[in-house]
């Protein structure tokens, strides 16, 4: 603890300790539903019905875990591999467009600018749902749907990156800098790829992180586009054991597990990435 | 069956031109091809050559069905796709499918939403085919005739499996206690008021489940929708639903029955502790209680469902689905070949019954799978099958599906969540339904009579 912290506690002791609590109490009624998950996913199928907080009968969770794994010719893990595949390589190259889309935007001059930016920002606000349809329909014209790229494609697309892009690279890439590289010879994509992504860092993290959880946890995408089992991501997967739970009693048990294990990769990459996000953050609060 | 069908050709032209308004109403997109599709019995001929289908489910292990299939049939090879359940995407992806014209050659639709597939003009009328000829009079009566929507001749599903009723109880506290398992809903009621007095309940009024609810109206003789030269009518409150309503709803006032949602752990750990005496259900719940209520093993007994008239077999029927053949496939004949072999040979009924829990829909399958004319040890060697076949042969087979049940349920379903919880009764919830039934309709462009 600094000593600016225990400075701050000692003086105003009443404000600091009801926020403390107040945040203590939000992180359990946030943290409650994956510890139920936890729970329920290391007890029998019996005990699913237990509605207890805490470990009861036999500790179950790694044969539990093993049957998801193996279930169906190891199907789940298929779905967690195409799930990573799609939330890594949309996010990013939805990124790496969604930045260079924004600081065009911001750093380029050119007519139409604000019309095309406020197009961009429209679609923001078009829920994906209402994308679904007409997608599935473009993509069923070019033959692609059933495929890696009905998913890939749409994936990519981020107007919300590209909003963000364009706010950060206008309060972090100084032009003078931009001016500077041209004056030594840079061109513009040497300029970008060398200095204003490497300024713009911070925005990528968040965008990333944006995009890869969108991705991972979509949904309506997949269930439109896809119908072959080896391509689905695991949210569709586990929506299928989901809807077969009525006849084979021990997938309620496996959705459950399923869906813990599904957590785990969005909780990796926000603890790698959280690093850098947080630094940017500070970068800008002490500039000097 | 010819007469059930004969009585209810005016509602298939309605049916029929209504489908037609409709896709002509949303100018659908371009067709993809002249072929395959159409419903006359002439264009329904094998292609001559080996092909290829797609069949999609959502019934766990369809798949050994498909294998089986395909080993014996290199000609016609079936790709098999597992989907979500109708209601949970799959309905939906069927709708944007046949906009694109790019279903499935087969696939499964429950019975109640059949009608709103009928609609989208998505489906082929496979009753010319020869295959389907052949196999229609090894179904049940009323599952066969339901798929046809008045049309003579005609059908548009294959039933899959079918839900009749019955009613399960715990045998053993049934006995210990001196109450007779109730033949009708007056000897049920009284059975009620004992159970509570002994500290348990007789049952569950499920809350979350529109579609028992139905089959209860349904076993009573309701008749929810008709369709008579252009137009619906639409009854959800008609004299038969309502005197259901109204005996339910003096069971949930006089605290005789639970109402928490039903099919869920809730209900199995009520079950299986004890706490509920029985569940009205139907032939799938067979194997569902069994793995749901494991501690309870042995104790279970099942019985025809109570009546409304002392001496009926009237029963519901809770659930069921169908494979239909979608009007883009281009092999309407292979295709429905497939389906009805699937659906009524008995290795394929051996093999859905096994792993997917489905009820046969063929009266020989209900009397001749070696599964079903065991007695299960789980229900004290009962042989539970003999009450669900004689439930089949009670279905009332008048009763017809809505094109939009979805919204009906919808409605339903919130009504009487709202009439548990003291908030209005089931009659209102019925009204409520009604409304928003022909709400719904109308904003379909069908032509509903008031």
């Amino acid at each position: 603890m600094s000593t600016l912290q225990r400075t701050r506690l000692r003086d105003r002791p009443i404000p600091v300790i009801a926020t403390t609590l107040f945040m203590v109490v939000c992180t359990a009624y946030f943290l409650l539903p994956l510890w139920w998950m936890v729970v329920a996913s290391s007890t029998t199928r019996g005990g699913l019905t237990d509605t207890s907080l805490w470990f009861h009968g036999q500790f179950e969770l790694w044969t539990n875990i093993r049957n998801v794994v193996t279930y169906q010719d190891h199907v789940y893990v298929r779905w967690v591999v195409n799930s990573a595949f799609y939330a890594t390589v949309g996010a990013l190259v939805g990124t790496l467009f969604a930045s260079m889309a924004g600081y065009a935007l911001a750093k380029y001059v050119f007519p139409g600018r604000e019309a095309v930016f406020n197009v961009i920002l429209a679609g923001v606000l078009v829920p994906a749902t209402a994308l679904a349809l007409p997608l599935f329909l473009m993509f069923s014209k070019v033959d692609l749907t059933d495929s890696v790229w009905s998913i890939l494609l749409p994936s990519i697309v981020s107007p919300f990156g590209v909003y963000l892009s364009r706010i950060y690279a206008a309060a972090a890439v100084p032009d003078e800098l931009l001016e500077a590289a041209r004056m030594d010879g840079a061109g513009e994509f040497r300029a970008f790829f060398t200095i204003s992504l490497r300024l713009m860092g911070p925005a990528l993290v968040t965008i990333f992180l944006f995009q890869f959880v969108t991705i991972w946890n979509n949904y309506l995408l997949p269930l439109v586009m896809l119908q072959n089992t080896k391509l689905y991501p695991v949210t569709l997967g586990l929506a299928t054991w989901n809807s077969q739970k009525a006849i084979a009693g021990n997938l309620q048990l496996y959705v459950v597990v399923g869906a813990l294990l599904s957590i785990i990769p969005l909780m990796i990459a926000f603890l790698a990435l959280q690093r850098f996000w947080q630094s940017g953050l500070s970068e800008g609060g002490v500039k000097s | 069956m010819r007469t059930a069908r004969r009585r209810r050709t005016g509602a298939a032209v309605a049916l029929v031109s209504t489908a037609l308004l409709l896709t002509a109403a949303c100018g659908s997109s371009d067709d993809s091809d002249g072929g395959g599709g159409s419903a006359d019995a002439g264009s329904c001929q094998p292609a001559g050559k080996p092909v290829t289908l797609t069949f999609t489910s959502w019934v766990p292990g369809m798949q050994a069905t498909v294998d089986l299939w395909n080993k014996n049939n290199p000609d016609i090879q079936v790709d098999y796709k597992e989907v979500v359940g109708g209601n949970q995407g799959t309905y939906q992806a069927y709708s944007n499918q046949i906009k694109a014209g790019k279903t499935p050659d087969v696939g499964m639709i429950e019975f109640d939403n059949l009608p709103s597939f009928r609609l989208q003009d998505g489906l082929t009328n496979v009753g010319g085919c020869q295959p389907v000829q052949d196999a229609e009079g090894k179904y049940v009566d009323w599952a066969i005739s339901q798929t046809s929507f008045g049309e003579d001749g005609a059908v548009y599903g294959i039933p899959m499996d079918i839900g009749p009723m019955a009613i399960y109880y715990r045998k053993d506290l049934f006995d210990k206690a001196g109450i007779p398992v109730p033949t009708t809903w007056d000897e049920y009621y009284d059975a009620a008021k004992k159970i509570k007095a002994e500290g348990g309940v007789i049952g569950d009024f499920p809350t979350d489940q529109p579609a028992w609810f139905t089959s209860l109206a349904w076993q009573n003789g309701a008749r929810w929708f008709s369709v008579d030269d252009d137009s619906w009518t639409v009854s959800l409150d008609d004299d038969a639903t309502q005197q259901v309503a109204d005996y339910w709803q003096k069971l949930i006032d006089e605290d005789l029955v639970d109402t928490i949602p039903g099919l869920g752990d809730p209900q199995w750990k009520a079950l299986d502790s004890g706490q509920e005496w029985s569940i009205i259900g139907a032939a799938w719940t067979t194997k569902l209680l069994e793995s749901s209520a494991p501690k309870t093993a042995g104790k279970w007994a099942v019985a025809p469902m109570p009546q409304w008239t002392a001496g009926d077999n009237a029963a519901g029927n809770w659930g069921g689905s169908t494979a239909v053949v979608f009007k883009d496939s281009k092999y309407p004949y292979e295709a429905s070949e497939f389906a009805t072999w699937a659906f009524s040979n008995l290795d394929a009924l051996a093999l859905n019954n096994k792993n997917g829990g489905q009820y046969p829909a063929t009266t020989e399958g209900q009397e001749q799978l070696p599964a079903l004319t065991e007695g299960l040890p789980y229900y004290g060697d009962q042989k539970v099958w003999e009450v669900f076949a004689q439930a089949a042969a009670g279905v009332d087979p008048s009763f017809q599906w809505g094109p939009t049940m979805t919204d009906t349920y919808a409605a339903l379903a919130d009504g009487i969540g709202k009439a548990v919880n003291g908030q209005g009764t089931l009659d209102d919830a019925l009204t409520a339904a009604q409304a928003k039934t022909i709400e719904t309709m109308k904003a379909q462009s069908l032509t509903v009579s008031d």
